[in-house]
């Protein structure tokens, strides 16, 4: 065992591996923290303390980049470096060159977050970073897809496998939605600031083009990577159909590409654009399900393993909600469904379904499964990662049901009309009907970061005990010598 | 069994594997962006669009618009509904954001549609909506921003800010043959507050005049956004304009 162990560290890269696991963790405590915050910022808005710094509409990039670039960013770097590796059978390419990838995307993060507090955005969705963190990660991210296509190319195995293929789109992707959605003019080589090349129509199609694929291909592309590899491994049995996921990687990333206008029905955007869009949408429905039953039929005649096995809970759930939310996505791409629900917290429950539902549940899995491996370890408590499972799972479910409540209220009250043809509710007797429901999703959203603290002392406690019995039978081969 | 074969290729060989799939996520962006820059329809030019890019005070206000997050919680963006139309003002054409870098049509309304608030509420209220925003909406989830009216607003470097708005394709003067350019498309007086030159004075000038923070003695933050504010939805005059005109580019 110790042999074989040996032979795995020094064949494989782990230590970087290690690192970004590390980190992924973190920045979920950071980030779900933070957003705990905001939520009870719009419940209790006395919270801001008239501090610039920690004032909801600055402090709310910080949440939505350390969950999505932290936390999910440093879930993807890991896994990809594990996935890559493991199943190339190779070690990973570039040497030192995957550590600045570990730094650079870590500094990335920390500096982003300090300057949203400074008051530094550029003013878009999931794309605040200015323009030299902006260029920091165009650096980062060349070198991340150089490391991942060396080690493809010094693959031991013929064939790609399909983990790596999602992984693969996801970085080619992400690279071309990053350069050209922060295409931006400086205002000084000295100074943060910058305004976007382009205006109006044309900057919200690009923005939202940028903005749908980052949950496409960053959000979706990228973690159903991470299930073609994890599921299987920890079902113990090979991916239920090869063909389906054929169709499902290349329907998937032809698709996606389309449909970020379905963010701008009824605006100023061309009608014809927004159709495409919602089009589009509605064929995504059966790539996403194609890959949800490809992944949940894995377990097909081992479904006992439910009963037993957390970690995989974890990842079943993760995607029962995964095929929740695509067919939610869909239908709220409709335009009719869209008039009522753009602008709500249906939008913001959406999100969530599929942020907390699937991403971070298939990285929680997916960690579990990893870390031990990684230290060489069992799991410290198998107990706790059922407790965790279960803050989890009541944390989404009270979050996306209060939402659901809340956006579908302020739809139907925003367009509702007295007997008279007159406007029957005023704006703010909308806001003050959601009080309870803001109450509520911050309540949600504490069960999940509860769930996500025992999980970082569970983790904690495991690197502990494989860094001990490491040391002592390192100190046990140094007795024999 | 040949398509079974097909795919072997690709999935034995990064290079193709590379290629195929840059292939299938190029097209739908190709497909939806590129026409937005080709096709004239898309931004409405019909008379009595008069649209102008902001003054270096409106400038500067959009910006701590943009410094502050409003975007997160305000749209600018309204839809051609009954409701909106009601609540809002006319739906909100192209044309109204072409000189905005970035766009802040929003996602999301945590608080009411901005677009057309300019002019819907005196300039106190606003200020003291912006310091307290629950003194004048009691129910309001907004957070306050009193630093606004502390803050001497930094208008040092409005001239760069201009100068990257300019780079960008906004059509602020920087000599004498694009202000006449200006004059001819805008009238001598909007020219004037273009010209990236006088940029300073004509700030400094306009916060005067606009007394908008109620207060003399400087040029606060507070200004610039609340001039920001009263222009938003101002400049196309909806009653110059016949509706059938607007229907061929939606």
């Amino acid at each position: 065992m110790s042999g074989s162990l040996s032979a795995a560290t020094e064949q494989y890269d782990y230590d970087i591996i290690k690192k970004f696991s590390v980190m992924a963790i973190i920045w979920a405590v950071i980030g779900m923290s933070v957003g705990v915050y905001i939520a009870s910022e719009l419940a209790w808005p006395s919270l801001n303390f008239d501090i610039p710094y920690i004032t909801f509409s600055r402090f709310r990039p910080v949440h939505t980049t350390s969950v999505i670039f932290g936390f999910g960013g440093s879930a993807l770097f890991a896994t990809s470096y594990y996935v890559v590796q493991r199943t190339c059978q190779a070690r990973l390419w570039g040497g030192g060159l995957s550590t600045f990838t570990f730094w650079g995307w870590q500094a990335v993060i920390v500096l982003a977050d300090i300057s949203y507090m400074m008051g530094y955005s550029q003013g878009r969705e999931y794309a605040e970073m200015e323009w030299p963190l902006d260029l920091l990660i165009e650096i980062i991210w060349v070198s991340y897809m150089a490391i991942f296509v060396g080690t493809l190319m010094k693959r031991k195995q013929p064939h790609i496998y399909v983990a790596n293929w999602f992984y693969l789109a996801f970085i080619l992707a992400t690279a071309l939605l990053h350069t050209f959605n922060n295409l931006a003019v400086p205002v000084g080589l000295f100074t943060l600031k910058s305004y976007s090349l382009f205006s109006g129509t044309q900057d919200a199609m690009v923005q939202w083009w940028y903005g749908h694929n980052a949950v496409g291909f960053f959000l979706t592309a990228a973690f159903l990577g991470m299930m073609y590899y994890f599921v299987p491994k920890q079902a113990g049995r090979p991916v239920y159909s090869y063909r389906l996921s054929i169709v499902h990687f290349w329907a998937l990333s032809f698709m996606y590409m389309w449909v970020g206008t379905h963010h701008l029905h009824w605006t100023a955007l061309p009608d014809w654009a927004s159709t495409l869009g919602a089009t589009f949408s509605i064929m995504l429905l059966l790539p996403s399900w194609g890959g949800m039953i490809n992944g949940i039929m894995t377990l097909s005649g081992a479904w006992d393993k439910l009963r037993t096995d957390y970690v995989m809970r974890f990842m079943i759930v993760a995607l029962s909600f995964y095929g929740m939310s695509t067919f939610e996505g869909p239908l709220m791409a409709l335009k009719d469904v869209n008039a009522l629900s753009h602008y709500t917290d249906w939008t913001i429950g959406h999100v969530h379904s599929g942020a907390l539902g699937w991403v971070a549940m298939i990285s929680f899995g997916s960690l579990y499964h990893m870390i031990p491996r990684l230290w060489n370890t069992k799991l410290y408590s198998d107990k706790l990662v059922n407790v965790h499972f279960m803050l989890a799972t009541i944390g989404v479910l009270l979050y996306i049901v209060a939402m659901w409540i809340s956006g579908i209220s302020q739809g139907l009250m925003w367009r509702a009309f007295d007997e008279f043809g007159n406007l029957q509710y005023s704006f703010i007797e909308s806001v003050a009907a959601m009080h309870p429901f803001y109450i509520m999703r911050a309540a949600g959203g504490l069960f999940f970061l509860t769930g996500m603290t025992i999980m970082a002392y569970n983790i904690a406690m495991t690197i502990r005990q494989g860094t001990h019995e490491a040391s002592v039978s390192g100190q046990a081969v140094a007795a024999a010598a | 069994m040949l398509k079974n074969l097909k795919h072997e290729l690709l999935e034995t060989n990064v290079g193709l594997l590379l290629v195929g799939t840059m292939i299938a996520i190029s097209i739908g962006g190709l497909v939806e962006i590129a026409p937005l820059f080709l096709i004239k329809d898309t931004v409405e030019d019909v008379p009595g669009v008069h649209v102008r890019p902001y003054t270096p005070l409106e400038l500067r206000g959009r910006d701590i618009y943009i410094r502050e997050g409003c975007y997160l919680c305000h749209s600018q963006m309204i839809r051609p509904f009954r409701d909106e139309q009601l609540r809002y003002g006319h739906y909100s054409l192209a044309a109204e954001s072409k000189y905005d870098h970035p766009f802040q049509w929003g996602s999301k309304r945590t608080g009411p549609d901005l677009a057309r608030v300019g002019g819907k509420y005196s300039n106190e209220w606003h200020v003291q909506h912006l310091i307290a925003p629950r003194s004048v909406v009691p129910e309001s989830v907004m957070p306050n921003f009193p630093w606004l009216l502390a803050t001497p607003l930094d208008y040092s470097d409005v001239r760069e800010r201009m100068r990257a708005q300019r780079l960008t394709g906004v059509p602020y003067s920087a000599n004498q043959q694009e202000y006449q350019q200006n004059v001819k498309k805008f009238g001598e007086q909007t020219a004037k507050m273009l010209d990236i030159s006088h940029a300073q004075q004509n700030l400094i000038a306009q916060a005067e005049a606009g007394n908008y923070d109620g207060d003399l003695s400087g040029v606060s933050e507070m200004d610039a956004l609340v001039a920001y504010l009263q222009v938003l939805g101002t400049m196309v005059d909806f009653s110059q304009i016949k509706p059938e005109d607007l229907v061929k580019y939606r």
